[in-house]
């Protein structure tokens, strides 16, 4: 909302620096974005001319040599202006004044002639854009009046931020009353009740009562008819009528106060409602009565594909849930939205319907989204205005059309109206301020904030009844508001103290989850890994990049209705697409080595969900639509680890990564296993050979492998490591803080050493599983310390040397107790179809 | 006799004094103390003495052969560690070798820095971390923080939906971590005292905008909770991230789920909130107005109470405060980012800059 200082200052001139008036606005709750000098930064050497007489340029076709009175008497003044004419009223800069952007007229000869100033465009003068001739002015203010009088030059303009809820800001009154309480500076009455509504336009006290007064021997309502089907999405529908209007250019005044407020005037008739709409908030429309067929309009939900052109010159398409003003011969008007062109005023309009109507804001809304059109008439319905605001529009109009256009009003309104909103007093208790707010504020003081603010406020004790003025009727609706309304006008930035919540002493801390999984991220950080923060969104190629199958429910499970881009348009069900790709990025702006993490959440069709707020099982009423785990996973591209003078880097193969997840599992207390399960798909994007499920326990939690080659060539990698693991359910398996002591025998270990051959298929972890299961009790420990392949092992075999450590808790074992279970050992181990070596 | 021996003590000690390699100390002790040696023959010889004589001469001659023994002991372990020392230093290394093998140094993304960093301070004030879901119901993202159907703040946060024919327009990425207000409360009675990290989506992309970024939500409900309570903790909350010297500033504003609804602004840590450097120039930091923008805040809507009434949330007789900030922009201003994007690009070259 751009609200010209000069405008606002008709009703309250708050004495303020515009700057500064900007700052205490800031503070009680209107954003203003910035403030602009319209125009040139001084007012200074502009004045109005007169142009006497304009000749070609004897040397120039382009130029005319002008005589110009500027009051001071007669100069000369070349011209590059195709418009230029004797007879214009003009603005000129004197030699000395300084234009928008600093340049400073001199006296200057133009191919031979002395110029003695320059004829301003608006656009030098930064009144407009879509002229490319000087400015004229219509009547005629005399010869060297300072131009500041007629223009807006270098008007402070302020340009307002104004929250949803505030359709009273959209209304310079509403702004200077919010100035008035901000600056306890004097406020006129309102345009519409007794107030200036311009230059040489003023109201009377009582206007909007008497609307129906006689004024014209026409009646409007003899004229027209408004019937309105929809009351729901019309609540009201205001219209007068006007007879002898002439229509043309508005006065200056008015035209320069809707360019600094950011609209191009047009023509008397339709400048009058725009002005009426910046002042009042209230917008309005005006139609050719005699372009309408019996003055009849009828307010109703179009039907689908009903067309409309509208007043922008474009053509729109209507559907059964938007709101249109309908003649008898079709659409003239999107309720709300913009009037249609079939009955648009022009310049041989004489005749003339003011519409000032009331509509649903969230149908408004919704309209305005549907059609991808938005004016400022909807930009303030949508917002919810109250249906009085009509009134005041209709009683501010009928002055100026009177003023202006010389109209003559017919009698009385047409008026629609569903029963208004009910306007019942809100009780302000007495302390509820100091509460919501923790300051206390009297309840004198809270009824002067009020008032200043345009309630009306009546004490009773020390309770206050509140009466909500209309432009706040959809804002101020309980007592809370107005705790909110008193505390932004009591200076709460330097009065309010700074406390703490007391009460109740309260336990604040990480959750379990929350801790370990800082210390499972610190672990892969300590690994040599760098945490990154990939988009939660992908490209649905992904999946196919990632060669899962159409059917593998992570080939896209949330599909964004409305991305920004296709490649942003399903939400990642793997981490691995987001590190291959920041993989990918950096190795190609020359990282030698990458080694990569993320801990973050993936998006799967609901389903199970995994233990906690990490495993996707969130607090509340109502399940998550989707099932968001959080995962961890971690990928590596060349060597982890760099090479050192007396060591080599080594590429990160199956192992050194796994030994990276062993070690994030040890940090935890627990322990992984990695198994290929014989049969079982394995992961498509990795490496068929070299891969396996983790588990925690029983419980598969991720997967852990070598990116298969046809997916590494497809994020141009070599060969790469990763793994992914869901994260709540390794954390589940882990015991930090519950572990329960055991006590530790003091009696010495007996370490034997045994190798046995077996099938190169044969998973070690096997081997060790049936050396423990034979091994019993008194087998604490057994642990692969090589293995072997190649000269003296039979082809498909493989041969594993096992250390293995028996020992018991109250004894020293001998020999002899070990004998047996070592037998038991081997004979389970040759049972599995291992042959012991040496 | 007792003088001699006296004499002998003197002599031996000069002689162990003197004594610079273990062969020569071995010469001494054999000297002094062997079995060929004058005390040893002295002691020996006690019998034949007159009694009077036999006990000083015996208790002074053993004296002296302990103490001997004792100095020669001495001496020897001396030698032997002078020796070590001497065999050691020979053996050098360049101890400016680098250390091996080189273990590579990983890093914490700088987003995941400062949310820990403003989870800790939190936590220290007594609030609760929990996390919430990213695709959220519009009944929680909107309905439930009061923004009915049709209302323009719908509007004002772009909101990527999740196509589903059946709901259209049900299902939603959340554009803000507020949900988590409504199903904390739905998940206990009060006094809640909490905050949400996490991330938050809005349709929007630039060089100040993202698509995707990371706010921290924070709830206060209980009895007697006020709007200065809100200005304290967030001066408290601030005072830890941005120094000790920070003031806050609180500015009116509107949004649907607050009420009263300020904005919040710290005193700007690089110009001490003047708005201009010590050599007079404008300071780029906070744009010379001495404030930097950094969140929304107010009292929870009793609205918003309504919807989680039957949890034990009576507008009459709890009251709380919420307050939201971005963690990109906290991260932005402490270590300098100047563009957002640089966060979800993941150049090694600018995560190791973080440790
Ligand atoms: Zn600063």
């Amino acid at each position: 909302m751009r609200v010209p200082y000069g405008w606002m200052a008709d009703y309250c001139d708050p004495g303020l620096e515009p700057r500064d008036l900007a700052e205490k606005m800031a503070m009680t709750g209107t954003e203003v974005e910035r403030v602009v000098t319209l125009g040139p930064p001084s007012p200074e050497g502009f004045v109005i001319g007169k142009v006497l007489a304009a000749e070609k340029h004897p040397d120039a076709d382009r130029l005319s040599v002008c005589q110009v009175d500027t009051g001071d008497g007669e100069r000369t003044i070349v011209c590059g202006a195709p418009n230029v004419a004797a007879g214009q009223t003009v603005v000129v800069a004197l030699p000395g004044a300084v234009m928008p952007g600093g340049m400073e007229i001199k006296q200057a000869k133009l191919r031979g002639v002395e110029s003695n100033g320059m004829i301003c465009s608006d656009r030098e003068l930064e009144l407009g854009e879509d002229h490319d001739g000087i400015l004229v002015l219509n009547d005629g203010p005399a010869p060297g009046t300072s131009a500041t009088e007629v223009l807006p030059l270098a008007e402070p303009v302020l340009e307002l931020e104004v929250t949803p809820n505030r359709t009273d800001c959209f209304g310079i009154y509403g702004v200077a009353r919010e100035a008035h309480a901000i600056s306890a500076a004097p406020l006129s009455p309102a345009p519409w009740n007794g107030g200036p509504i311009g230059p040489g336009v003023d109201s009377e006290a009582g206007d909007v009562e008497r609307l129906d007064d006689a004024a014209g021997e026409v009646k409007t309502a003899d004229r027209v008819r408004i019937m309105v089907r929809d009351e729901e999405l019309c609540p009201r529908f205001t219209a007068r009528g006007y007879t002898d209007v002439k229509v043309g250019p508005s006065p200056v005044w008015l035209k320069a106060r809707l360019i600094a407020a950011g609209m191009r005037p047009i023509s008397n008739v339709v400048d009058i409602t725009n002005y009426v709409m910046w002042l009042t908030g209230q917008p309005m429309h005006a139609y050719d009565l005699d372009l309408v067929p019996e003055g009849e309009l009828v307010i109703r939900r179009a039907e689908n594909g009903e067309k409309v052109a509208a007043l922008d010159g474009d053509e729109y398409e209507l559907t059964d849930q938007m709101v249109a003003v309908a003649d008898r011969n079709g659409l003239a008007g999107i309720g709300g939205m913009m009037g249609g062109s079939v009955s648009e005023v022009s310049a041989s309009t004489t005749t003339v319907l003011m519409e000032a109507a009331n509509w649903n804001g969230p149908n408004i809304l919704r309209t305005s989204r549907d059609l991808g059109l938005r004016s400022e008439a909807s930009s303030r319905f949508e917002k919810q205005l109250h249906p009085d605001l009509t009134l005041r529009a209709q009683a501010v109009a009928a002055r100026l059309m009177v003023g202006i256009c010389d109209a003559t009003p017919m009698t009385g309104l047409v008026d629609v109206a569903a029963p208004p909103p009910s306007s019942e007093p809100i009780r302000l208790r007495a302390g509820r301020v100091e509460r919501i707010l923790g300051l206390a504020i009297d309840a004198d003081r809270q009824a002067e904030a009020l008032e200043m603010l345009g309630f009306g406020v009546e004490r009773e004790g020390d309770d206050l009844l509140v009466k909500v003025p209309a432009d706040r009727h959809f804002d101020v609706t309980r007592e809370i508001d107005l705790v909110e309304e008193v505390g932004r006008i009591s200076d709460l930035d330097r009065n309010l103290p700074a406390t703490l919540p007391s009460g109740a002493g309260r336990p604040g801390g990480l959750s379990r989850q929350q801790a370990l999984q800082r210390r499972a991220e610190d672990s892969l950080r300590e690994s040599g890994f760098d945490e990154m923060v990939g988009w939660s969104f992908t490209d649905p190629a992904e999946a196919d990049r990632l060669r899962l199958d159409p059917e593998d429910p992570r080939a896209g499970a949330v599909r964004l209705a409305n991305p920004l881009s296709e490649d942003q348009s399903v939400m990642r069900t793997t981490l691995l697409g987001s590190v291959l790709g920041t993989a990918r990025r950096n190795l190609s702006r020359g990282a030698d080595r990458v080694a990569l993490f993320e801990c973050g959440r993936v998006y799967l069709p609901s389903g199970a969900f995994g233990p906690g707020p990490l495993g996707g099982d969130f607090p509340g009423n109502t399940r998550p639509p989707f099932n968001e785990p959080q995962h961890l996973c971690a990928l590596a591209v060349g060597s982890v680890d760099p090479s050192s003078w007396r060591t080599e880097a080594s590429g990160s193969d199956f192992f050194a990564l796994k030994g990276v997840l062993e070690h994030l599992a040890g940090g935890l207390g627990t322990a992984v296993t990695v198994e290929r399960i014989p049969g079982a798909p394995t992961q498509p994007f990795l490496h068929p050979g070299k891969s396996g499920v983790v588990r925690a326990g029983d419980r598969p939690i991720g997967w852990i492998g070598e990116i298969h080659p046809l997916v590494a060539a497809e994020y141009d990698l070599g060969s790469a490591v990763a793994f992914e693991i869901a994260l709540a359910d390794l954390l589940d398996a882990s015991p930090v803080g519950e572990e329960a002591y055991r006590d530790f025998t003091p009696f010495p270990p007996v370490d034997r050493d045994l190798a046995v051959l077996v099938e190169e298929d044969m998973p070690a972890s096997s081997v060790l599983a049936v050396v423990e299961e034979a091994g019993g009790e008194l087998l604490t420990g057994a642990s692969i310390f090589d293995v072997y392949s190649g000269e003296g092992i039979g082809a498909g075999e493989k041969s594993l040397a096992l250390r293995l450590r028996f020992r018991a808790p109250d004894r020293t074992l001998s020999d002899e107790e070990i004998e047996p279970v070592w037998s038991g050992i081997i004979e389970a181990l040759e049972k599995t179809g291992g042959k012991l070596r040496g | 006799m007792v003088e001699r021996i006296e004499e002998i003590e003197a002599e031996a000690k000069a002689a162990v004094e003197a004594a610079d390699s273990a062969s020569e100390l071995e010469e001494t002790r054999v000297r002094f103390l062997g079995r060929k040696a004058e005390l040893t023959g002295i002691l020996r010889g006690i019998a034949d003495l007159p009694p009077e004589q036999r006990g000083p001469v015996g208790s002074t001659g053993n004296k002296v052969r302990k103490a001997l023994e004792g100095l020669i002991e001495a001496k020897v372990e001396g030698l032997r560690n002078a020796e070590l020392e001497k065999s050691l230093a020979g053996d050098r290394i360049d101890v400016s070798l680098p250390g091996s093998p080189a273990r590579a140094i990983g890093h914490i993304h700088p987003i995941t820095r400062t949310r820990r960093m403003i989870e800790d301070v939190m936590v220290g004030l007594g609030y609760q971390v929990m996390e919430g879901p990213e695709v959220e119901h519009d009944y929680y993202n909107f309905t439930a923080l009061n923004h009915p159907e049709g209302h323009p703040a719908r509007m004002l946060q772009d909101t990527f939906y999740v196509e589903d024919e059946e709901h259209v327009e049900q299902v939603l990425l959340r554009t803000h971590t507020s949900p988590m207000q409504v199903r904390a409360m739905e998940a206990s009675p009060p006094p809640l005292f909490m905050i949400v990290p996490g991330k938050t989506y809005r349709r929007d992309s630039d060089a100040t905008h993202s698509p995707m970024f990371h706010q921290v939500e924070g709830l206060a409900v209980g009895e007697g909770i006020t709007l200065a309570d809100l200005k304290g903790t967030l001066l408290a909350m601030l005072r830890e991230i941005f120094g000790p010297d920070r003031e806050i500033r609180m500015r009116p504003h509107f949004f649907p789920f607050t009420e009263p609804s300020v904005e919040f602004d710290v005193s700007c840590f690089r110009c001490g909130g003047s708005g201009s450097l010590d050599d007079g120039s404008r300071c780029g930091l906070c744009k010379g107005i001495g404030w930097i923008e950094l969140g929304g805040a107010g009292m929870v809507d009793p609205n918003v109470f309504g919807f989680v009434a039957d949890a034990g949330y009576d507008p009459d007789s709890v009251t709380g405060f919420a307050f939201g900030f971005g963690i990109e922009r906290i991260a932005m201003l402490r270590h300098g980012v100047g563009d957002l994007r640089l966060f979800f690009d993941n150049d090694v070259r600018m995560l190791e800059q973080f440790s």
